[in-house]
């Protein structure tokens, strides 16, 4: 059994047997909880195979590479499906603590393993064709959590949510076949040499739609409007994850596919997209008045870095998109986790009715601070790595517009991010929910809620990781992208698996 | 034989992209469901020329039979979509349970910029949750 397919058999497994435990919710969160960690450990393991042994791939069924389904992960992969399963991992705990996993029926659990396996598949697929699939798996489980107990909002939102991505799916299927068609295979290392004898203009249009489909999963500038409006109406742990993973599995797949069709010619799109969407995203987000809105803006501006160092196309760049992504699905399920923690404390998430949490709820002020610092770029937090490497690789590249919107678009976070502080954490509120008038009354501090704290005390802490061991995380990245431009490893494994 | 299949394409995407463009979620979900339509046939397309069973074993060395892949492809294909429809309808069903009506509706910030404009002196109104999701406390149908 090789290590590449646990972190997918072992979560659609147990979605079954979970699904068979129904009756208790201890057993079913035990199973659950459980498996999610195996995977965990497997991705670990599986990182610290392709750290020292080189790429590792597996065809199932032992048919032959660019006929079966083909497994692969290089260093990139691996890294985000570690810092992925420890996410879905913290969060399931939230979720538990919460208990919005005790609805009838019982699928809260089944479901969320399958969204893990799906995410798991999307990292590790080696073939456009078995991507497709990997997005389907994930997105009907996201269906399914975004629509759970099936509220009028919810369903209003889940309606936009699903039929973009089913649209977008479509579009996928179509490239799939007309890739297909122009060289014969879905097969990502066989695709290399043969995407390269396409005619120049077979291959940027192909490209182009390929962007488009991508654009449109990872919600970048001017495919970003359905995120807004879906995610903050779900709950909280559910957007949480939604929030950390599903766009970065977009970007995960623009940078693999971009890169091993070295889509050059579609480049100056990526420059333009990563531009308006770092900018655009944050600006959406400073008019917001609510904690899950303003955070949700944030994704998308957030996404634009990325696409930044992916459209830089240099080794650093590409280093910068993986730290970025690493230092990123962290920091941002913690902060949605925060203000789910203040929601559940207070009943709100709208800024106008909170505030002087800092004296009723300090835990929560120090969970905040530190993701919401990171997000901003601050020194010595995890963002601000990632973003001074996107940045110098830009300006290296001479790319200055892209640089000076970097740059605009994190004094903006920092502004948002103090909009939040100032909203929750200081002053008073206007209009205070009936929880902060009895705390308030009394003087006394809110009731928090252990489980739920601590899991997102322990992905804060999580986040800490990235700084403390800087120049590791740093060549590992560096490391990684240099695989991804060099595919030359990658084919050899495929073949040799 | 080919070009039919092209414009039979073609047709699908066209009907099935004016069909998302309305209001009414049953007019999507048919809509999704024939640019699916158009998108399988497409991957049956690119398999090439129609040929014999593509069976291994049959004593011959495989000339003249058609590519499986494709058609592997499209079955997968069919199978998610057709639980996507199902899922949609299902979808459309609750909705049309809420509101009595599938209609897709505004989203926040488009009603938001709505009122504003409502609004004589043109100030920015806060998005009020009492009147964007009316609805928040509606019990999915189970009382």
């Amino acid at each position: 059994m090789n290590l590449v397919v646990l972190p997918v058999i072992l979560p659609l497994l147990a979605s079954g047997v979970t699904l068979l435990a129904a009756r208790s919710l201890w057993v079913q969160r035990a199973l659950a909880l459980g498996t999610n960690l195996a995977a965990l450990g497997a991705a670990i393991a599986l990182l610290a195979t392709v750290e020292s042994d080189g790429i590792q791939a597996h065809t199932i069924g032992a048919w032959p590479a660019g006929v079966g389904i083909t497994l692969v992960a290089d260093l990139a992969a691996a890294m985000f499906l570690v810092v992925s399963l420890v996410v879905i991992v913290v969060v399931q705990v939230f979720a538990i603590g919460q208990g919005v996993d005790d609805g009838r029926p019982r699928i809260g659990q089944p479901v969320y393993l399958v969204l893990s396996a799906g995410v798991s598949l999307s990292f590790l697929a080696g073939d456009l064709f078995n991507l497709f699939v990997a997005f389907e798996v994930m997105l009907i489980a996201s269906y399914v959590l975004l629509t759970l107990g099936a509220g009028r909002a919810q369903i209003r939102s889940g309606m936009t949510y699903v039929v973009i991505n089913v649209l977008a799916s479509t579009l996928l299927l179509a490239t799939v076949g007309l890739i297909y068609g122009a060289t014969g295979t879905v097969n990502l290392a066989d695709l290399v040499t043969r995407y390269a004898e396409l005619p120049e203009s077979t291959r940027t249009a192909l490209g182009l739609l390929l962007i488009s489909v991508f654009a449109i999963k990872a919600a970048l500038f001017p495919f970003f409007f359905w995120l807004p409006d879906s995610y903050p109406t779900a709950p909280v742990a559910v957007t949480a994850v939604f929030a950390g993973l599903l766009t970065k599995v977009g970007i995960y797949t623009l940078i693999r596919s971009t890169t091993i069709l070295d889509l050059d010619g579609a480049r100056w799109v990526l420059v333009m997209a990563a531009t308006l969407t770092m900018v655009v995203g944050v600006v959406g987000a400073i008019v917001q008045r609510d904690i899950k809105r303003i955070l949700s803006f944030h994704i998308i501006s957030q996404v634009g870095y990325m696409v930044m160092g992916l459209a830089v196309g240099t080794v650093a760049g590409l280093t910068g998109a993986v730290l970025y992504v690493v230092h990123h699905i962290p920091v941002k399920t913690a902060l949605f986790l925060v203000g789910g923690l203040v929601e559940d404390a207070t009943g709100t998430g709208q800024l106008h009715r909170l505030g002087g949490l800092v004296r009723r709820a300090p835990v929560f002020a120090v969970l905040f601070t530190i993701p919401a610092l990171s997000l901003a770029g601050m020194p010595p937090f995890s963002g601000f790595l990632a973003k001074l490497a996107v940045i110098s690789a830009g300006l290296r590249a001479e790319e200055y517009l892209m640089v000076a919107a970097a740059l605009v678009g994190s004094l903006l976070t920092i502004f948002s991010m103090s909009k939040i502080w100032a909203g929750v954490f200081w002053g008073t509120a206007d209009d205070p929910t009936p929880a902060m008038a009895a705390a308030d009354a009394e003087d006394r501090r809110l009731p928090v809620d252990r489980v739920t704290t601590a899991a997102t005390a322990v992905l804060v802490a999580a986040t800490l990781v990235v700084p403390v061991f800087g120049g590791a995380v740093y060549d590992l990245a560096e490391r990684a992208a240099g695989q991804l431009l060099d595919s030359a490893d990658y084919i050899e494994a495929v073949r040799n698996s | 034989m080919s070009v039919m299949l092209a414009l039979l394409v073609a047709w699908l995407f066209a009907v099935g992209t004016y069909l998302i463009l309305q209001r009414a979620l049953t007019r999507i979900v048919i809509g999704l469901g024939l640019l699916s339509h158009g998108a399988i046939l497409l991957l049956i397309t690119m398999g090439g020329r129609a040929g014999r069973p593509p069976l291994v074993g049959k004593g011959d060395d495989g000339a003249g039979i058609a590519a499986p892949l494709p058609q592997a492809f499209a079955l997968t294909a069919i199978v998610i979509g057709f639980g996507m429809t199902s899922f949609l309808l299902a979808l459309a069903y609750r909705s049309w349970v809420g509101t009595s009506d599938d209609e897709v509706q505004d989203d926040v910030e488009d009603r938001v910029v709505a009122s504003r404009t409502a609004d004589p002196e043109g100030h920015f109104r806060p998005p009020d949750p009492s009147d964007g999701e009316p609805w928040d406390e509606w019990d999915g149908g189970k009382r």
